[in-house]
């Protein structure tokens, strides 16, 4: 456990650097997960014992973290809360943008992408 | 009288300490889960939202200010860091499915993210917004540190940013089961797809607790949408004047 919490830490800690060192828009987190599948599937087929228990062991620790993942919003979602003045009198405005975008947006994307496989999968059999 | 004012200093000592803010959030977030499965994983019980909202009750109750809460809480804001990290690991587990339907991803991942931006900005034009919080909503489908970057490079204000951006997160995760719901949509992976790159974060959450396919497919929409905005945003707004 202890070990696998250090690689992950590590990870995060050399994209935080990585984000800094090159002034990068991507937040040092995303390129920590980049630089880990990176290295998960450099390493894919290995044998190697050390390598392969590891492995097992970030998995592990990495399936718990991201089961609680709706908790590590919760007190930046208070902050928004405590700061909805910020949006003054534009409320309803603002809500209704974000209502309607973002539903749409699901919608849209989710719809294309089930469109698009199928017409994949229809190409695909008749090769 | 002497009692009440032991009791009095106990909670001047306590609501001093992070101890007492992360036994409430966790708590909350317990009460939200509970409720959240109660209800079978019903969309509009979102457990986010709820605990949100039982945490901000006490501090408006108790006169706490946030920057009170937030330091004892942010332990918890801490974890969202490892946990992106984390997400490699599920991507890393579906990566033959996700070969396999790479183009269907590239091609919803950037016309996706550009349909977020642009729908946002007409709409928001039509309510005859100011631009100042036009920019600050152009990026609010990704997740909020890169969000708040792009807000801050396009001339839009970080901190509302951060509020809309986690509105957003609230409303995808509430809503978006009804919208594929109602257009028929039954491919897991589009369906996951859709809310990490529209919700982002807590949208993958709300995927992750329905479906193991879905929840992977958020996953990779929110790493990738957030890549893709970071740039196409300041890209748009070279060729287009907004």
């Amino acid at each position: 456990m202890l070990k696998s919490i250090f690689i992950i830490f590590l990870f995060q800690l050399i994209g935080e650097s990585v984000q800094k060192y090159f002034e990068i828009t991507i937040p040092g987190p995303v390129i920590g997960l980049i630089l880990l599948l990176t290295t998960f599937l450099c390493v894919r087929g290995s044998k190697n014992i050390f390598i392969k228990k590891t492995k097992e062991e970030i998995s592990s620790t990495s399936t718990y973290i991201t089961g609680y993942l709706s908790l590590l919003f919760v007190p930046i979602g208070v902050g928004v809360v405590m700061h909805l003045s910020y949006l003054e009198k534009n409320y309803i405005e603002v809500l209704g943008v974000i209502f309607f975008s973002t539903i749409f947006t699901i919608g849209f994307t989710a719809l294309l992408m089930e469109k698009i496989n199928i017409y994949l999968k229809k190409n695909a059999r008749k090769k | 009288m002497l009692e009440k004012n032991k009791l009095y200093n106990i909670w001047v000592y306590l609501q001093a300490e992070p101890l007492f803010w992360l036994t409430l959030t966790i708590g909350a977030y317990l009460v939200g889960d509970y409720l959240y499965k109660k209800s079978r994983l019903n969309p509009l019980v979102n457990p986010v939202a709820i605990s949100i909202l039982l945490v901000s009750s006490i501090l408006i109750l108790t006169d706490i200010s946030y920057e009170r809460y937030f330091n004892g809480a942010k332990f918890i804001h801490f974890m969202l860091g490892p946990a992106t990290v984390a997400l490699a690991i599920p991507i890393y587990k579906q990566i033959d499915l996700i070969k396999k339907e790479s183009g269907s991803i590239f091609i919803s991942l950037i016309l996706g993210s550009l349909f977020a931006i642009f729908s946002t900005y007409y709409f928001a034009k039509l309510m005859n917004l100011d631009l100042e919080i036009i920019y600050s909503m152009m990026p609010r489908s990704v997740t909020a540190p890169i969000a708040m970057g792009i807000s801050d490079l396009i001339g839009g204000v970080p901190s509302l940013t951060a509020i809309i951006t986690i509105l957003t997160g609230i409303v995808g995760a509430s809503f978006g089961t009804f919208a594929l719901d109602v257009l028929r949509v039954k491919d897991m992976t589009a369906r996951g797809f859709a809310f990490g790159l529209a919700s982002h974060g807590i949208g993958t959450a709300r995927a992750m607790s329905r479906n193991e396919t879905a929840g992977i497919f958020a996953a990779l929409a929110l790493g990738l949408s957030g890549i893709a905005t970071s740039i196409l945003i300041p890209l748009l707004f070279k060729l287009i004047n907004f």
